[in-house]
C-alpha cells in the first residue's frame, strides 16, 4: 500500500492556477497561512482579473507540460466587469476549442469563482482536479 | 532582456527555510544566467537586508531584482521602494511567494515545496528578465467635486470637502435635502430626530460659499475621467417665483385646492400640490406640482405673481475632479400578500410605523383605533435563502428595538412582541436590547424554513409562529398592529447610476467597492468614490464614517493638482490591430476609442480611463492588445520556469530526531534582534525584564527570542518561579 501510496504522490498532476490580485490569489495565499496542505506540483500566476487570461497561454502551458489549468475565476465578486462570469466562461470554451484541434482531452481546463477566503475549496477544487487529470488517458 | 539581475531568497526567520531549503536554492541561482547576486537572507524586509540591496544594485548595476518571500500583498511596496531607493525604476521587480503558496501549504512535504520555489524562483527571473521601465503617467485634475445625493452621507461629506478647500457641487434628486433620515423622528443612540441632524448639516452647508446645492436635479450624462469629469445636471423648476413674498407663498400652499398621497409619509397622509416634504424641509422653498393644477385656472390666476408655471427645466454643466456617489437606498417593498401586507389593514411597514408615530405624538392610532399591541416580523425581504436578497440589512434589529422603546416611553400602555430569525443589535446597540427585554417586551424566534403566518381570525389580526425558545410550540399572538421589519435594498435608479459612471454593482444590486478591507470607498473607475448605504446597508454612523472616508481620499487625490494613475494598463499594437471593435465592445468603461493613423483605423486605450483589468487582450482576435507587465512573453516565461528541470541536492542525511540548529551566515543581524540583545545582562534574563530594557513588547520579544534560539543567539536558561517565561541567556 505505502509504495503505491508513494508512487501516485510523485506522478501528482502539475497544475497550473490562474488567480486573481484582489479576490482569489488572497484566498490562495490564506489556505498557506492556515497551513491548508495542497499538491506541491500545483504553481499559481495571478492576474488583475480572470477575464484577462489569453487561451494562448493556456495552450502554452499544456503543451509544455501542464497536466491542468484552472481559473480561480472573480466570479460575481469581480470589481472590474459585472460580465466578469461571462467572460471567463468565453475563455474556456475558445481555449477548448483550440485544444480540440490539438487533440488535447478538454477536461484539463477548469474553471470555478473562489472568493478572497476560499482557503479549503481552493484545496478541494485542487483534489478533485488533480483525481480528473489522473484519470484522463489521452 | 535583462542580464544583471539579483535575486533575494529569504528564510523568514525559519517560516520558509525550516520546509525550502533556502541555501541550496541560493547556490543554484548564483549560477543562473544573467544572474549577477544570488543571496539567501534571514529577514529580505529586514532594514539591514533593504540597505544591502540598494548598494548591490548601485555596486553590481544590477538592471532587475527579484524578492523571494512572502506574498506581494505584504511587501511588494516595500522592494518597489527599495527599487527606487537605488535608482532602479520599480517595474523592473519581480515578488515570488514562496510563503504563502510553498513552504506553508506544502509543510508536509519540505523535499517538493524545495523542488516548487525552485519552479516558481525560476519563473520570477524569466519574468523580470522581460521587465521593462514604466513611468505613472501623470494626470492634472481640477479641485472640484460632485457629490451626489443629500442625505446624511452625502451633505456631512460636502462639508468636508469643503473646507479642506475644494470646491463641491451637492446634488440631490429630491426638491428637498436629508434623504431617508428626515423621515426618522428619533434616532438611537443619540435620540436626536433626523430632521435636526438634516437642519445642524444645512446650516452648516450655507456657511460655505464653495458648497452649491443642487435639489431636484438629476445626472443626465457624464463624459471625461479622474481630474476632468464632464457632467451635465438637468434642474427640474420648481414652479415658484423667486420674488414672491414669503407670506403669499405660505398662503398658496394653504389654499390650495387639490391633494393627493403624500409619498413623505408613505401614503399615510394627503399632501397639498404646492407642498413640502415636511414644514421645516430645506431649501425653505416649497415645490408645486404643475400637472394637478392643470385644472385650476382660478387658483393659478390668483396666486399668478406667486407660483411661476412657465419656468423652465435648466441644463448645467460642470467640470469635476472627482465624484463621490452616495445615493443611498430604498426601504423594501413588501409584495402585496407577503405577511398580509396591504391585504390586511393593520399590516405596516417598520418606515410606515416611523411616520405613524411622529404624526400621532399622543396616542397611536391606526385605521381610527387605538393601538396597545404591536408585533414586529423581522427579517423582512431580507436574508432570504431563495429569494434575490441574501444579504442581512444591520440596522433593522436596532432600529426596531430603539422603535419598541419609543413606542413604550410614548404611548405607556403598550405591549410588544418581536417575532425574529437573530437579533443583531453589535456594539453598544446591544444595551437596547437588554432595556427591551427589561420593559417586558417578549421575544419569539422563528426560522426560515417555518415562516411566521399574518391571518384574519374574525375582527382580530393574529401572527402563528412556530417558537424555536418554546420548542417549536406553535403560537398565536393577537396584535392591534403588525409592523413588517424591512430590510434596506438597492435604489431603484442605481442602475442608471451605475450605467452614467460604470461602477461595477455586486450581487446584492449595491454598488461595489475594489476591496472590502484595503480599499472601502474605491470604485474600480479611477476618481469615483462611494460612501453610504448605496454600498450596502449601513447605520447612519456608518453612512456618515464611510463616506467620509470617500471625502478624505478624494482631498488628498486632487490637493497637488496633479494624479499619478499606476501605468499598468493596456497598450495596442497598431501594426497588429485591424479594428474590428470586439475590445471596445468588452470594455464596460469605454477606455477604447477607434482612432485613425495614417489611413489605418486603430485602437486607441485612454490611459486616465483604462483599469488595467485585461478583459479586452484575450478577446482580440489579432493578439494586438497586452497589458504592461502581463505580456505573452513574461507570462510564457514564467510557465517554462515552472516547468525548468530542477536538481536538488538531497540535504546530508541527518535530519535526527533533534532538531538541529540551523546555520545562516548572517552579516548583521536584524534591528530588533540587537535591541533585545542590548536589553540582556551577562546573566539569565526574564522576559519581561529584557521586554522593560529593550523598550519593546513583550509578545515581540517572546516571539523574536524564539527565533533567535532557533539561531543559536540566545538559549533558553530555565523558567521563571510560576512558569510562566523562559530565562534566556546571550549565546
Amino acid at each position: 500500500m505505502s509504495t503505491e501510496k508513494k508512487s501516485t504522490e510523485t506522478k501528482s498532476p502539475k497544475i497550473l492556477v490562474f488567480s486573481t490580485d484582489k479576490i482569489s490569489d488572497p484566498g490562495i495565499d490564506q489556505a498557506g497561512l492556515r497551513k491548508i496542505h495542497y499538491s506541491p506540483s500545483v504553481y499559481v500566476i495571478n492576474l488583475p482579473c480572470s477575464s484577462g487570461v489569453k487561451p494562448r497561454w493556456i495552450l502554452h502551458a499544456l503543451e509544455n507540460g501542464f497536466d491542468g489549468v484552472f481559473i480561480a475565476a472573480d466570479g460575481h465578486e469581480c470589481s472590474y466587469s459585472a460580465k466578469c462570469p461571462e467572460h471567463t466562461n468565453t475563455i474556456v470554451e475558445t481555449s477548448q476549442e483550440l485544444m480540440k484541434q490539438k487533440n488535447i482531452n478538454t477536461k484539463r481546463v477548469r474553471m470555478a469563482a473562489l472568493c478572497s477566503v476560499c482557503a479549503e475549496p481552493f484545496a478541494n477544487h485542487m483534489e478533485n482536479f488533480s483525481k480528473i487529470l489522473a484519470g484522463i488517458e489521452d | 532582456m535583462k542580464e544583471r539581475i539579483g535575486v533575494y531568497i529569504c528564510h523568514c526567520g525559519g517560516n520558509i527555510s525550516d520546509y525550502v531549503d533556502v541555501e541550496e536554492l541560493g547556490k543554484m541561482f548564483h549560477k543562473e544566467e544573467n544572474v549577477v547576486i544570488a543571496k539567501d537572507v534571514m529577514f529580505a524586509c529586514a532594514d539591514s537586508n533593504q540597505k544591502d540591496m540598494v548598494r548591490d544594485i548601485q555596486e553590481n548595476k544590477l538592471d532587475a531584482i527579484v524578492v523571494c518571500s512572502c506574498s506581494p500583498k505584504l511587501h511588494l511596496h516595500t522592494f518597489r521602494g527599495v527599487a527606487a531607493r537605488a535608482g532602479l525604476n520599480p517595474s523592473n521587480y519581480v515578488q515570488v511567494n514562496i510563503r504563502e503558496q510553498c513552504s506553508w501549504p506544502h509543510s508536509d512535504h519540505p523535499r517538493e515545496a524545495t523542488v516548487k520555489a525552485a519552479g516558481l524562483i525560476r519563473a520570477g527571473i524569466n519574468r523580470v528578465s522581460f521587465s521593462e521601465s514604466l513611468e505613472d503617467i501623470q494626470l492634472t485634475v481640477k479641485k472640484s467635486v460632485l457629490v451626489l445625493g443629500a442625505g446624511v452621507a452625502g451633505m456631512k461629506a460636502a462639508i468636508d470637502l469643503a473646507k479642506s478647500g475644494n470646491e463641491v457641487f451637492l446634488v440631490e434628486k429630491d426638491y428637498f435635502v436629508g434623504g431617508r433620515i428626515a423621515q426618522k423622528d428619533s434616532l438611537f443612540t443619540t435620540g436626536q430626530s433626523g430632521k435636526q441632524i438634516v437642519a445642524l448639516l444645512y446650516e452648516e452647508i450655507k456657511k460655505h460659499s464653495n458648497i452649491t446645492v443642487f435639489t431636484g436635479t438629476t445626472i443626465e450624462k457624464v463624459s471625461g475621467s479622474l481630474g476632468n469629469f464632464g457632467i451635465d445636471l438637468k434642474v427640474k423648476p420648481r414652479y415658484i417665483n423667486g420674488k414672491a413674498d414669503k407670506q403669499a407663498v405660505k398662503r398658496a400652499m394653504e389654499e390650495c385646492p387639490v391633494s393627493v398621497s403624500d409619498d413623505f409619509n408613505f401614503g399615510l397622509t394627503q399632501r397639498k400640490a404646492i407642498y413640502k416634504n415636511y414644514p421645516e424641509a430645506l431649501p425653505d422653498v416649497p415645490v408645486v406640482d404643475a400637472e394637478l393644477l392643470k385644472d385650476q385656472p382660478d387658483f393659478v390666476a390668483k396666486f399668478a405673481s406667486t407660483l411661476n408655471l412657465n419656468e423652465q427645466e435648466e441644463t448645467i454643466s460642470l467640470i469635476v475632479g472627482s465624484v463621490l456617489v452616495t445615493t443611498g437606498y430604498d426601504n423594501y417593498q413588501p409584495k402585496e400578500g407577503e405577511f398580509g401586507y396591504k391585504t390586511i389593514d393593520n399590516v405596516v411597514t417598520l418606515p410606515e410605523l416611523n411616520r405613524m408615530m411622529e404624526l400621532n405624538p399622543e396616542k397611536l392610532v391606526h385605521n381610527g383605533k387605538q393601538i396597545n399591541s404591536v408585533a414586529f416580523i423581522y427579517c423582512v425581504g431580507n436574508r432570504q435563502k431563495k429569494g434575490d436578497n441574501k444579504y442581512c440589512s444591520r440596522q433593522c434589529c436596532t432600529s426596531t428595538i430603539h422603535t419598541s422603546l419609543q413606542l413604550k416611553e410614548r404611548y405607556k400602555d403598550i405591549q410588544m412582541y418581536h417575532v425574529y430569525r437573530d437579533i443583531r443589535t453589535y456594539g453598544k446597540q446591544e444595551i437596547l436590547y437588554a432595556k427591551s427585554s427589561k420593559q417586558g417586551d417578549l421575544y419569539l424566534k422563528y426560522e426560515e424554513k417555518e415562516m411566521p403566518v399574518v391571518e384574519k381570525d374574525g375582527k382580530a389580526t393574529v401572527v402563528k409562529v412556530k417558537d424555536y425558545l418554546t420548542a417549536k410550540k406553535e403560537m398565536e399572538i393577537e396584535a392591534d398592529l403588525v409592523v413588517l421589519v424591512t430590510g434596506m435594498v438597492a435604489r431603484e435608479d442605481s442602475t442608471h447610476i451605475s450605467e452614467l459612471f460604470k461602477i461595477p454593482i455586486g450581487r446584492d444590486k449595491f454598488f461595489n467597492e475594489i476591496h472590502p478591507k484595503l480599499k472601502p470607498v474605491e470604485t474600480v473607475i479611477k476618481g469615483v468614490y462611494i460612501g453610504g448605504t448605496c454600498q450596502g446597508p449601513k447605520n447612519v454612523s456608518e453612512s456618515v464614517q464611510s463616506s467620509l472616508a470617500g471625502a478624505s481620499k478624494i482631498t488628498a487625490l486632487l490637493k497637488s493638482g496633479t494624479v499619478a494613475v499606476d501605468p499598468i494598463i493596456a497598450r495596442v499594437d497598431r501594426e497588429a490591430c485591424t479594428w474590428c471593435g470586439k475590445c471596445a465592445d468588452v470594455c464596460d468603461y469605454g477606455a477604447l476609442k477607434v482612432i485613425e493613423v495614417d489611413g489605418k483605423k486603430v485602437a486607441q486605450v485612454n490611459d486616465a480611463v483604462c483599469t488595467g483589468c485585461g478583459i479586452c487582450a484575450p478577446i482580440c482576435p489579432e493578439n494586438a492588445i497586452e497589458i504592461a507587465q502581463y505580456t505573452d512573453n513574461g507570462i510564457e516565461s514564467m510557465i517554462d520556469g515552472f516547468l525548468a528541470d530542477v536538481q536538488i541536492k538531497e540535504k546530508e542525511a541527518n535530519a535526527g530526531e533533534e532538531q538541529e540548529e540551523v546555520k545562516v551566515g548572517m552579516k548583521e543581524y536584524p534591528q530588533i534582534w540587537k535591541e533585545i540583545l542590548a536589553g540582556m545582562t551577562d546573566e539569565k534574563n526574564s522576559i519581561p525584564q529584557i521586554a522593560e530594557n529593550s523598550k519593546l513588547n513583550r509578545e515581540v520579544v517572546t516571539y523574536h527570542l524564539m527565533t533567535m534560539n532557533r539561531y543559536g543567539v540566545v538559549v533558553p536558561a530555565g523558567m521563571d518561579d510560576k512558569e510562566m517565561y523562559f530565562y534566556y541567556k546571550r549565546k
